[in-house]
């Protein structure tokens, strides 16, 4: 990186074509320590953060090794001018807890305040040691019960809580990345790819074409940033249940064509923390698929063209592409209620002209414009419903049809999901684990259930105060299973949820495999 | 640049290679008969060929590849592509086809096998030109299968076993209306469809052209090409990945090592089509600072325009200074006189500060500083239009990149009226190029204009062939041809001839 020296470099200087650049890549000078912190850039705009609960049931988890932890104990430091009373006060653990949780954790017992916040040490500490799934999270990635490859050389990046940004980290098993993530008590972590070889070996290996990733879920990011210009209620950050409507809408919309259209089972959706979800199909034919593949379905999926100042954004092609027909049947419902009475998108006059715009027929629009300049704030329902009677009563110069056209792209600009594709085309993209704690609502990133999507409210998942609150409040009895910390707090069908998850993709996994081994035999009986 | 480690190939896949090199260099000599025109490249040659036809019929087929990339890069379309490299195609690598019963088609087919295997051999060491080959040979294939005799091409797919499992009439009759709407195609029309899984006809997904139902893509039968390319690729990008672990291997053979090496090395930059060659201008003598100026009156419009800014400013902005410098260096200006160049052009600027400052920079981009990288590599390379018009538009007070591109079309026709351009349909024919976003082109036809009486000389005299005036994708090429034309007869000038490719040579150690 030879611009780096000098005061007005850029890195897009650096010639991309010289020949020797393939090998000097391949190839550091410098090995590097393993837990060096790359002083990277954000990974990506959005600043949410993951927390992670913690999973006791570690029964099986492999010891960890001595030279996996890491050289400085962070912790330590951590722990610098941190002593509230308030946190480290004791409520004495019941015994039984103690006991089952062994040397791998031994909380110290957090007594939640109304003071309290989220991305406090102790808070972060708590959750990791008591809450975060660490065991399903593991067999997800692994997709077997035996620590493999699978998961041992997959990337890791944790935003620690100074906000440097950590990547290239790997673990071999369950407890090790949970080690780490309590010492390290990254406000969230992401999930890359699986590489050819261990992330943290990356740079002893003398050719770079070594080191690429091979296989990662794929993935999906929906983010109601990409909704701005048609949500009138709430703007920003903050979200409602009025506009969480256009999530359910992408959710249900893109599910059932990854189900039906590509022949995924696995899907996991997951609540990104703040306002957005995030999808993660594991079928391992999606897994495997390279980023030609990756852009493929983004563009199948994609519909909407143009940034704000482009006018119409759907142009859809007709006859209907049977996918298209599909999400339209599904959208159209929703028009009605999400987007016609609660966005209410064509009150002012302004937004009514956008919808002027999208209709192709002079006659019926200058109808439609007298009309309404008579009576500006006429409700969107009714507006909406003017262009029909106004066509109907002899405004029209184009033919029906055309115009059932017209109103169909524009159901669908309101409607059709609004991805954020980029984050799909890539196998080495990272993306937020599942079950971490967004830094700025201190929600978790929980899975969202499609069977249910439409009843699931982002403004009552949890937060990691109220799960730790819940723990201590828990006055249940103890009875022949002793009972984890998740189980007693609202994470707990959460949790279920994911576990059911993982059992069926790993029952799935073991299938394929045997499957392949019978292939393999056939093969070499010729 | 393709030493590696030995024992990363596994015994059993060296016993394999070993196999195969010892046929393809001990010269077993078998002949193959090629049947079809179109090849799928399975079968790697097996016959001895010298070392010089080794070089030729890549070279050749580089030449090919280069110029089919050039036309990705303008943005040619299907037929335009066609339309170009016709001639192309039919000097360097013809091919043709059985109708044509023609004697050499044998030789025709085994020089496009022996050409490809070459190049597979070159260009496997790192992942990014495996992916760049990949794509410029499935672009090759795709323009001989759409020209190939139609017989002749069904022949040919039948022959691949491609494993399409048809759509049998009752699925077609219950599916009728999904795979119309999903293919366009009307219900009227008689059509053949075949299931495949999704992930063999990837672009047609992309376009929502074909039904899928639970992973199998339902194509229809004229989508046929789109699934023959797709494969061609396929199995193209798994041979690449063996050649590339074969590798160590082949370079023992220390004839074809450098050979392998050297056309790699014209490969990575075809786009640039800059060369050493174009700083080494017969008849133009050694450039020192003091020439710039004038010889401005031959750049092309991005360097005038950098050139006059700093001129008015006696400044120029990082990125237009590392533009600037990186032509000027690609000219022949060596590295003192540039360094005069600018110290003098800042005039407003102390010493110190230019030392401090701007030295290193100037410096580092003729390779004189840095990393070892970038000094065994010389520093950078001059940008082509192709990195001009995909860098991001320069922001307020800069001034690089193309100004076709980036003037507002009122300035650049003033900026081309300041330049001399004054006929009403050329300017008229600019700003309709632009329009449509086809920025080299409009370049191209201001220098045709402003050399209009010297081409047509060189033309009509035959002193310079079409290939010399071949479309200028760099503003070195630029640069070298109107200085050429500019000053034709004054002593050994005329002579154009290197290609970029014979030109690269000389960029080796
Ligand atoms: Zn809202």
């Amino acid at each position: 990186m030879p611009h780096s020296v000098t005061p007005e470099s850029t890195p897009a200087d650096e010639p991309s074509t010289t020949v020797t650049q393939g090998d000097t890549d391949t190839v550091e000078p410098e090995a590097e320590a393993e837990a060096e912190a790359e002083a990277e850039a954000e990974p990506k705009a959005e600043a949410e953060a993951e927390a992670e609960t913690q999973d006791v049931a570690m029964e099986e988890a492999p010891t960890p090794t001595a030279s996996e932890q890491p050289k400085v104990n962070l912790e330590e430091l951590f722990d610098d001018g941190d002593s509230d009373d308030e946190f480290t006060s004791s409520v004495p653990m019941p015994a039984s807890q103690d006991q089952e949780q062994g040397e791998l954790s031994q909380p110290a017992p957090i007594k939640v305040t109304s003071k309290s916040s989220f991305s406090d040490p102790e808070i972060m500490r708590a959750f990791y040691q008591r809450l975060f799934p660490f065991r399903p999270l593991f067999q997800w990635l692994n997709h077997s019960p035996t620590p493999s490859n699978d998961f041992a050389h997959r990337e890791f990046a944790f935003t620690l809580p100074n906000d440097a940004y950590l990547r290239y980290q790997s673990f071999p098993t369950a407890d090790l990345l949970r080690k780490q993530c309590i010492q390290l008590l990254p406000s969230r972590f992401e999930i890359g790819p699986m590489y050819s070889t261990n992330p943290r070996d990356r740079k002893t290996l003398r050719k770079a074409s070594a080191f690429k990733p091979v296989m990662k879920e794929l993935v999906f990011d929906i983010d109601m940033t990409d909704y701005d210009d048609i949500r009138t209620c709430c703007t920003g950050a903050s979200i409602c249940l009025k506009c969480w409507g256009f999530i359910t809408m992408a959710i249900k919309t893109i599910d059932v064509a990854l189900r039906e259209d590509f022949g995924f089972k696995h899907i996991l959706w997951v609540y990104s923390g703040r306002r957005g979800a995030h999808a993660w199909v594991c079928d391992k034919r999606a897994r495997e698929m390279d980023d030609q593949k990756r852009r493929s379905i983004a563009a199948y999926l994609e519909l909407l063209k143009g940034g704000d100042q482009s006018g119409k954004k759907v142009n859809a092609r007709r006859p209907l592409h049977p996918h298209i027909e599909r999400s339209l049947v599904i959208l159209k419902e929703h028009f009605q209620t999400s987007i016609l009475a609660e966005q209410d998108p064509w009150a002012s006059e302004e937004k009514a002209a956008h919808l002027l715009n999208l209709l192709p027929d002079p006659t019926l629009k200058a109808a439609l414009q007298k009309k309404w300049d008579s009576a500006p704030s006429r409700p969107s329902a009714s507006k909406w419903a003017d262009i029909d009677a106004l066509a109907k009563s002899g405004s029209l110069s184009i033919t029906p049809r055309d115009l059932l056209e017209a109103k169909q792209d524009i159901i669908l600009e309101y409607t059709y999901p609004r991805l954020d594709a980029e984050v799909s085309k890539k196998l080495n993209h990272l993306l937020k684990s599942p079950f971490v704690i967004h830094p700025g609502t201190g929600r978790v990133c929980v899975p969202i259930d499609t069977r249910t999507v439409e009843e699931f409210d982002p403004l009552t998942v949890p937060t990691v105060t109220q799960l730790l609150q819940e723990i201590d409040d828990w006055e249940g009895e103890e009875g022949e299973k002793k009972l984890q910390d998740w189980e007693k707090t609202s994470l707990k069908p959460y949790v279920e949820y994911f576990r059911r998850f993982v059992a069926a993709l790993i029952e799935e996994e073991k299938q394929v495999l045997k499957r392949e081994r019978e292939e393999d035999v056939d093969a070499m009986e010729f | 640049m393709i030493r590696h480690d030995y024992s990363r190939v596994d015994s059993k896949r060296r016993a394999n290679l070993d196999y195969k090199k010892r046929q393809f260099a001990n010269a077993e000599f078998q002949q193959q008969n090629y049947e079809h025109r179109l090849n799928f490249y399975v079968l790697p040659p097996t016959a001895e060929i010298t070392l010089e036809e080794f070089e030729t019929w890549a070279i050749n087929r580089l030449k090919v590849l280069s110029e089919l990339e050039g036309c990705s890069f303008r943005n040619r379309g299907p037929e335009e592509t066609a339309e170009y490299m016709k001639g192309i195609l039919d000097k360097y690598l013809p091919l043709r086809s059985d109708s044509s019963r023609s004697q050499k088609l044998q030789d025709e087919r085994r020089r496009d096998h022996y050409s490809h295997f070459i190049l597979r051999l070159a260009f496997s060491s790192t992942e990014d030109l495996r992916r760049r080959f990949s794509r410029l040979e499935t672009m090759l294939f795709s323009l001989r299968f759409k020209n190939d005799d139609l017989r002749e091409r069904q022949e040919f797919v039948r022959n691949l076993n491609l494993e399409w499992e048809e759509v049998k009439d009752e699925e077609k009759r219950e599916l009728k209306d999904e795979l119309h709407a999903a293919s366009g195609i009307k219900k009227t029309e008689e059509q053949e469809w075949f299931k495949v899984d999704w992930e063999r006809v990837p672009e047609l997904v992309g376009q929502r052209k074909v039904l899928l139902r639970r992973g199998v893509a339902y194509v229809p039968q004229r989508e046929q090409m789109s699934m023959v390319v797709a494969e061609f690729t396929k199995r193209l990008d798994e041979a690449l990945e063996l050649t590339a672990r074969a590798l160590p291997r082949l370079d023992e053979d220390d004839r074809l090592a450098p050979i392998l090496a050297h056309l790699s090395q014209s490969f990575t930059a075809p786009d640039a089509a800059y060369s050493t060659s174009d700083a080494n201008i017969d008849g133009l003598s050694t450039i020192t600072a003091n020439n710039i100026d004038t010889l401005s009156q031959n750049f092309p419009l991005c360097m005038r325009n950098l050139h006059s800014t700093l001129r008015e400013n006696s400044h120029l902005k990082h990125y237009g200074r590392l533009q600037y410098t990186l032509f000027l260096k690609g000219i022949g200006l060596g590295l003192d006189e540039c360094l005069v160049f600018w110290r003098r052009s800042f005039k407003l600027m102390t010493d110190d500060k230019f030392q401090k400052e701007y030295k290193y920079n100037i410096r580092h981009v003729y390779g004189d500083v840095g990393g070892d990288a970038n000094r065994r590599g010389r520093g950078y390379t001059p940008y082509s239009c192709q990195k001009l018009l995909t860098e991001p538009l320069p922001g307020p007070g800069q001034s690089h990149g193309c100004p076709y591109r980036s003037f507002t079309p009122d300035n650049l026709l003033s900026a081309l009226q300041r330049m001399g351009i004054n006929d009403r349909d050329v300017l008229k024919t600019v700003k309709e190029d632009v329009g449509k976003q086809r920025y080299h082109v409009a370049c191209n036809r201001v220098f045709e204009w402003s050399h209009k009486r010297e081409i047509k000389k060189v033309k009509d005299d035959g002193s310079w062939s079409a290939t010399d005036l071949d479309t200028i994708v760099h503003p070195n090429t630029y640069f070298k041809r109107s200085w050429l034309l500019k000053h034709l007869g004054e002593g050994n000038v005329g002579f154009v001839g290197e290609s970029a490719m014979g030109g690269e040579e000389k960029m080796e150690e």
